[in-house]
């Protein structure tokens, strides 16, 4: 009955309503269409000779002028970006008459590539006609040529000289710098349109995406007077654009080379900075790419090269690589270990092969097969011992490791000044609960206090907490910029942000130092070999992270894993020991172990900047 | 043989109002002579359009012959297929980059919010027709519900234009099927209460945005070079204009976008104030003939269905117009039958073949 009732409905009462809202549409339309033609009036009638005057004035076109970008330097004044002259051929769209025939006859006498000519179609669908467009940019001397020799066939069709950004280091700056491209749909809703009216490139990665604001500038523009067919004959006014600030990294070009050149052809990542200011002094990632095949668009067959490498030449690895930090760690767990009291810095504790938790059958093993007899915390950490640390890590409990980790860093990101910065994991019960709502297992304490397990960080989170330790708890952010020259304010240095970490005891400082120490320069420590004839003390942690899990009873043995089941091989170090000006960390991906493959590439940066300081003192 | 009696034989000619063929054939010609000039003076232009005309009426023709209850039947469809498709697009937008209006299936490409421009009112008077008017506040609210969908979809294209227009073609239903004047005022001021709540939340290049959208002189080389262009070829037009092909600032290219959103500027330069109240009282004229078939009509959905088309059909109008002259926004909305361009040639002309739909159906019931 219900149902039926709501069907019945009174149809005199919606005629009513309907006509009498239908009478109130009318009196609106009438009233609105009296207002535009009272608008139209007023323009028309009222003030026609105000417009009638403008109109026979109105020989005037206004145009954009881009800024040019800002330049980027070294510590040294080294350029690693910079602008140089190249020609475009731009065409107007509403100054020609046929465009299909237009394009084929300079697609003969160019050579023109069908996917430049559907970016120039495209970029006319969503132009104003009266603004030209770039057909081709970067003509080569050839192309130059063959048009100005017939220029005069093609009316509406331009030679402008331009500004392209260029990055002479090529590779060894790619993931750094990043590189300029054309704007995008995407970046199109986040620019002030006003002052990218005539800008065609943006920052897309890198320095030159985190300071596009400054490299950017400020746009200009220009009045000119036309003629009776809009062609322009003098420039009338003219508002300079701003040029960009030009910029002053804290990268030291030829450190940057022996770092680039020391990881040879395998793939890693290594960071080096000073511990004493944050600054960056070298951030290599390897395999990189030249950031200039960027700039004009990337041919499809260059960027499906670059994809489909399995190597993934791209990412920069020092920010957005996560490793496990394997036996790198070791100096943060004993410091935990010492400042709750779990070890005594004097005590020896005897090292077996492997160790159990009381009740349990799983025997966690030693790198070293025989184990390393009685260590105490300084030789521990020079042998790299893993049962000491399992041990230690057991009567610890993860919730203070963890808390001494997050102090330095693990788990966040470090807030350098590069877009795109990846946290790590730090693994603690909570984490483990929001990712997997499981209960923190008793055995996965052990593996994190010696770096494995869950536990991933980036390169620079490594030379990060290095430095700190350096500074004996005195933190400093990393950065890359140095210094911003500006038009405006002259030359500004950036100060530096940083935090200290207090101990209970002082003194803990000092353990783990020397046990850093003794892993390079004590007859048994790990990397030995690579700290051999140092003019200087190095303080270094070696460690070789797994790729995956072996069983129990399993032995890794390299000959018969395919190689990207290798272990990463890890070493963070910094020098000279009593007095740091350098921390440095290095991973070489699949490189196994950190003793033998990364230790020795970090003592190469290490000798490149602490031997030439000593000949050149820096500033 | 039998004779045919009189009814029968307008049965078997083509169903089409004759006073708003006219109407529509008057703009439709008039736009094409203006579009001759605007393009500078290239006949391909004035071919294209001809030719997306004829198919307009053609597809007038075709939906015109239609009951009007197979519109109510597929309202729900349509608003449904519609909202799908703008989904879509926000998703493969995002993949692609590039225009975020469009879909594209192999050679076709369709603007999913044309469809909606049509779908959005018929679902709209579908809703109300199966309820006893006036609506009540919970009716009234989930019909704006209805509305602020799609509308949420367009303006993240983003296309706000298009969003308000498609929202209001919705709203206008809402109006017209008699919302409480109560509810009417407390919807306007919340929607009054909620700006500086969003613009609270906006970021800064959005808040520019906005900015510049209001206030076109902030952006001398953008939208505000278009408005004070358009407003000097308008302006020095007079009373009488410059002739046919004459207008110097078109002919100077000084007014962008002439043939598509600027058309009006080109016409009211070149044929005076006398041209523009003219076209007013052509533009008028289709809107009324729109309203008395919309209120001859023989049922709620009819009558709701036809007075939207007839209103939206004058908003577009408005604001084109409005917008050319400095009296709104530059929101990038084309001057219906005028302005040169595809798909809105043809939902206009699905419209208007709806309309003949509804003044076609005989009156069953008296007043």
């Amino acid at each position: 009955m219900a149902s039926q009732a709501l069907l019945i409905k009174d149809i005199h009462l919606e005629a009513k309503i309907f006509s009498r809202r239908l009478l109130l549409g009318v009196i609106l339309v009438f009233g609105l269409s009296l207002l535009l033609t009272a608008r139209l009036a007023w323009l028309q009638i009222l003030d026609f000779d105000h417009y009638s005057d403008l109109a026979l004035q109105n020989r005037v076109k206004i145009s954009p002028l881009a800024p040019s970008r800002g330049l980027i330097y070294d510590r040294n004044g080294v350029l690693l970006a910079e602008n140089i002259p190249s020609y475009n051929l731009e065409i107007t769209p509403e100054e020609i008459s046929d465009m299909p025939s237009l394009l084929k006859r300079l697609q003969q006498l160019l050579s023109l590539e069908e996917s430049d000519l559907n970016r120039f179609r495209k970029q006319v669908a969503r132009s104003p006609a009266f603004e030209s467009i770039p057909l081709l940019t970067n003509l080569s001397d050839q192309q130059l040529a063959l048009f100005e020799v017939s220029r005069h066939n093609y009316p509406g069709v331009e030679v402008l000289a331009t500004l392209q950004r260029h990055y002479p280091e090529k590779e060894l700056f790619a993931h750094l710098l990043g590189y300029v491209g054309r704007i995008n749909e995407a970046e199109l809703e986040k620019i002030d349109p006003i002052n990218y009216r005539g800008t065609t490139h943006i920052g897309k990665l890198g320095i030159e995406q985190q300071y596009e604001s400054l490299l950017h500038g400020q746009s200009g523009l220009q009045s000119r007077e036309v003629n009776s067919h809009g062609r322009p004959i003098r420039v009338l006014d003219e508002e300079r654009p701003t040029e960009g600030d030009s910029i002053v990294l804290t990268l030291d070009r030829d450190l940057q080379q022996v770092a680039y050149d020391a990881l040879g052809d395998e793939s890693g990542a290594i960071v080096a900075m000073d511990p004493r200011t944050g600054e960056v002094l070298a951030m290599v990632s390897r395999p990189s790419y030249d950031p200039n095949l960027f700039v004009h668009g990337i041919s499809t067959k260059d960027y499906s090269a670059l994809t489909s490498n399995v190597e993934t030449p791209l990412i920069n690895r020092a920010i957005r690589g996560q490793y496990p930090p394997g036996s790198t760690i070791k100096p943060l767990t004993a410091l935990a270990g010492l400042e709750n009291n779990t070890i005594d810095p004097a005590t020896k504790y005897f090292a077996r092969p492997f160790y159990q938790i009381k009740g349990q059958e799983r025997k966690y093993r030693d790198w070293k097969r025989t184990g390393h007899g009685w260590v105490n915390v300084v030789d521990a950490l020079a042998v790299s011992s893993d049962v000491y640390f399992y041990d230690m890590a057991h009567r610890l409990g993860i919730d203070k490791m963890a808390e001494m980790y997050d102090q330095f860093g693990m788990g966040s990101i470090t807030g350098i000044d590069l877009p795109g910065e990846k946290t790590g994991i730090l693994p603690s019960r909570e984490w483990k609960k929001k990712r997997q709502n499981i209960a923190w297992y008793p055995g996965e304490t052990l593996i994190v206090g010696i770096g494995q397990g869950y536990m991933l960080t980036t390169p620079l989170q490594l030379a990060n907490f290095t430095s700190c330790i350096a500074m004996r708890g005195g933190c400093r952010e990393p950065h890359l910029l140095k210094t911003q020259l500006s038009k405006e304010a002259g030359k500004q240095d950036l100060t530096t942000e940083g935090w200290q970490i207090e101990l209970k005891n002082e003194r803990n400082w000092d353990h783990i130092i020397e046990g850093m120490i003794n892993v390079m320069h004590a007859p048994n420590g790990t990397a030995r070999r690579s700290a051999a004839d140092a003019e200087y003390k190095i303080a270094g942690k070696t460690g070789t992270a797994q790729v995956f899990s072996l069983e129990e009873d399993e032995r890794y043995n390299a000959d018969e894993l395919a190689r990207d089941l290798h272990d990463h091989a890890l070493f963070v170090a910094f020098a000279p020991a009593e007095n740091p000006q350098i921390a440095v960390s290095v991973i070489v991906e699949h490189g196994g172990g950190g003793s033998s493959t990364a230790a020795p590439v970090a003592r190469q940066v290490l000798d490149a900047w602490l031997v030439k300081e000593d000949t050149k003192p820096d500033g | 043989m039998v004779e045919l009696s009189g009814e029968r034989r307008s049965r078997l000619s083509l169903r089409l109002d004759p006073i708003l063929l006219l109407g529509i054939l008057l703009l439709g010609v008039l736009g094409t002579v203006v579009l001759y000039s605007a393009s500078g003076q290239e006949l391909d232009v004035v071919y294209k359009q001809a030719v997306r005309i004829a198919v307009g009426l053609f597809v007038m023709t075709l939906i015109a012959q239609t009951p009007v209850h197979w519109f109510r039947e597929t309202a729900w469809w349509l608003y449904l297929i519609a909202l799908i498709m703008l989904v879509l697009v926000l998703v493969f937008g995002d993949i692609g980059k590039g225009a975020q209006r469009w879909l594209v299936v192999g050679p076709i490409r369709f603007q999913p919010s044309e469809l909606m421009k049509l779908a959005m009112p018929m679902a709209i008077a579908a809703w109300f027709a199966t309820r006893q008017l006036p609506p009540n506040t919970v009716e009234s609210l989930i019909a704006l519900v209805l509305v602020l969908v799609p509308m949420f979809l367009i303006v993240r294209q983003p296309d706000l234009g298009t969003a308000l227009l498609v929202g209001s073609s919705g709203a206008i239903v809402i109006f017209f099927a008699g919302i409480g004047w109560r509810l009417l005022l407390v919807l306007l001021s919340a929607v009054a209460a909620g700006v500086p709540v969003l613009w609270h939340f906006m970021h800064d290049y959005q808040r520019r945005r906005v900015m510049t959208f209001l206030n076109p002189e902030n952006d001398p080389l953008g939208a505000g070079y278009h408005i004070i262009q358009s407003k000097i070829a308008l302006g020095s037009g007079g009373m009488e204009g410059k002739g046919w092909l004459n207008g110097s600032q078109s002919s100077l290219q000084f007014i962008p976008e002439r043939t598509t959103d600027f058309v009006f500027s080109v016409y009211a330069e070149e044929f005076g104030f006398i041209g523009v109240a003219v076209l007013v009282l052509l533009y008028l004229s289709v809107v009324l003939r729109g309203f008395y078939l919309a209120y001859t009509a023989q049922d709620t959905f009819a009558r709701l269905l036809g007075a939207s088309l007839g209103m939206i059909f004058f908003v577009y109008f408005f604001v084109n117009v409005g917008m050319v002259s400095g009296l709104l926004p530059v929101v990038g909305v084309p001057l219906p039958l005028v302005s040169y361009g595809g798909t809105s040639m043809v939902t206009l002309m699905a419209a208007f073949g709806m309309l003949m739909a509804i003044g076609n159906e005989k009156r069953l019931m008296p007043k």
